[in-house]
């Protein structure tokens, strides 16, 4: 298999034992890029200069023997989070020409573990869909096949990853935007626990909801991926000081003694009958290998799209109020007055789903509606919260769908906001726990599109999800199916 | 009809957003229709209950207050669409 086609793991070895150097991996993965891209539409602004140099770095680094865990390994990163130098523009013409002076805490981690980052990958704008569509620079397709949505918000890291266009990628899930375009391209997305990884210098939508993670080509990357990313920052007041354990020392442990829950409400009407058989074969796998299983109830399930649906709006709202045309972003230079360049320049900047959902949430905290929408929704937040705890008081670990269909076609929905919103509703619990959730590849529709496995745990539990999502991988060993499809 | 397109210019206004009366009145049916879909959360009895504003809740994330280095002014403007190398320009205000 060509250098672009390995994973993290594998490539570690072959740079750390100089079979392989980090320019010449880097110039494979370019020349991947060069070639399937023009199908693909995953990334934004792509770095090839900068990338060798980097990798340069890296090898210097490796002959000396002090590379760091991701050394000389290529990265794409959603464009949503800060990038120092490079163009970081979340999607949207309103920050087409923003370049931060900073780096995220999370790509800086990357930086300093040896990754070499190849560029930004494209996204719904400012992160909010669920089909990537929303990019004002185009959508990414489905590398499996291209007429079909890659899912969002995190399309272009899914489809980078899942085209051999980078080895691992970062990305961001305020609703199912990792797990959900993981599962619609057939690799492994992580959204870690709330406060697990540093929010700084990522571009906010929902500031309660929002969490960094990885996407891979496999489960021992994604825990590669955590271990570097993971710990508390004191630039994120709400990250949490808890101690990071080596994700990958659990993966190998078997899963006996585990008890995982199965959520009757994930498998209500609306199911597609392939993911339903799909998720069944594997949770009789996991029973198969040491788990037990037990039907579970989570009671208010039906009410999270709802809830987050006024939520995530209402505090998009207040965040996206920072786009006036003043410090950054988009200008529109012919206002006389600075009311009209601060409703010329955010009407013409941004997208009509931005715009949608702004007023969705200043319509639900404006005067005389905050108690029948935010207030309300804010506790019934408190009861899906509930449901979990209850929960998790008996299982280890709740598997399910991640989405309740395969992949669509580009365009099918694009007149129809709230059908979209929800194919949410299997996602969107975690982020309103801000519990973990993982997505790994379990099986294909017949249309040969990848249906994914959902695993979710209590807080600061990503090392369960990781086990038992590792012993179902190796079961199916579903990844060498990723090859070389384009 | 939960939502009229006046109340969607209104709200729009408030957003600092502009909005066609076209626009306004699309707008208006698709809120009409999120809204009554969001109506549901009236089923349940909520009383008593305490808002969830994170999941997570760190009380007192406090910090010494100490002098660190940041950007500097050259940096902080360096994306300001208008600016004169001490400030934002912006037009006019009253």
């Amino acid at each position: 298999m060509s250098l672009h086609g390995l994973t993290i793991h594998e490539l570690r070895e072959m740079l750390a034992q100089r079979q392989v150097s980090a320019v010449e991996l880097t110039r494979d993965v370019l020349h991947r890029i060069e070639k399937v891209e023009d199908k693909v539409k995953a990334y934004i602004t792509l770095d090839p200069e900068g990338a060798i140099e980097q990798a340069e770095a890296a090898d210097i680094k490796l002959k000396e023997g002090t590379g760091g865990p991701l050394c000389g390994i290529p990265l794409s990163i959603k464009d949503v989070l800060c990038t120092a130098g490079m163009p970081t523009t979340c999607g949207s013409r309103m920050l087409e020409n923003f370049i931060p002076p900073y780096n995220a805490t999370s790509v800086m981690k990357l930086k300093e573990a040896g990754g070499v980052l190849l560029g930004k990958v494209a996204m719904d704008e400012f992160a909010m869909g669920s089909t990537s569509e929303n990019c004002a620079f185009g959508p990414p397709k489905n590398p499996w096949n291209t007429e079909y949505i890659c899912g969002g918000s995190s399309g272009g890291s899914a489809a980078s990853v899942a085209a051999d266009e980078c080895i691992a990628s970062l990305g961001t899930d305020t609703g199912g935007s990792i797990r959900q375009p993981a599962s619609h391209c057939g690799v492994v997305g992580l959204k870690p626990t709330y406060g697990r990884v540093s929010r700084y210098g990522l571009v906010a939508f929902a500031s309660s909801l929002d969490q960094i993670g990885p996407l891979t080509k496999d489960v021992t990357d994604c825990a590669l991926m955590m271990n570097v990313i993971s710990g508390y920052d004191v630039k994120d007041s709400t990250s949490v000081n808890q101690q990071v354990p080596d994700f990958r020392k659990a993966l190998t442990e078997g899963l006996q003694g585990m008890k995982v829950g199965i959520p009757k409400e994930y498998f209500s009407k609306g199911l597609d009958p392939e993911v339903e058989k799909a998720v069944q074969q594997s949770i009789n796998i996991l029973r198969e290998i040491g788990a037990e299983t037990v039907e579970v109830s989570l009671p208010h399930t039906d009410y999270c799209v709802a809830v987050y649906y006024i939520i995530a709006p209402a505090e998009a709202s207040s965040n996206l109020a920072r786009y006036d045309g003043v410090r950054y972003g988009f200008r529109d230079k012919s206002s006389d007055t600075l009311l009209d360049m601060y409703k010329n320049s955010r009407s013409q900047g941004l997208g009509a789903e931005v715009k949608r959902r702004i007023i969705i949430g200043t319509y639900g905290l404006s005067s005389g509606y905050y108690d029948a929408y935010y207030k309300k929704a804010s506790q019934v937040r408190t009861l899906i919260t509930e449901d979990f705890k209850e929960v998790f008081k008996t299982c280890d670990l709740l598997a399910s769908p991640v989405t309740p269909t395969p992949a669509w076609k580009l365009g099918e929905k694009a007149d129809d906001p709230l059908s979209v919103y929800l194919s949410d509703i299997l996602t969107i619990s975690a982020n309103l726990a801000g519990i973990p959730g993982i997505s790994v590849p379990c099986g294909f529709s017949g249309a040969g599109l990848p249906i994914g496995l959902q695993i979710q745990g209590a807080h600061f539990q990503e090392e369960k999800l990781l086990k038992a999502a590792y012993n179902l991988e190796q079961r199916l060993n579903i990844s060498q199916l990723r090859t070389e499809y384009l | 009809m939960k939502i009229t397109p006046q109340e969607i210019a209104h709200v729009a206004s408030l957003a600092r957003l502009h909005m066609s009366q076209e626009e306004a009145g699309a707008m208006a049916q698709q809120l009409d229709e999120i809204l009554t879909y969001v109506a549901k959360l009236n089923e349940l009895d909520t009383e008593g209950i305490i808002p969830t504003t994170h999941a997570i809740s760190i009380v007192n994330a406090f910090r010494e207050d100490e002098v660190k280095p940041s950007l500097s002014r050259d940096e902080a403007l360096a994306n300001g669409p208008g600016q004169n190398g001490e400030a934002f320009v912006v037009p006019r205000v009253i």
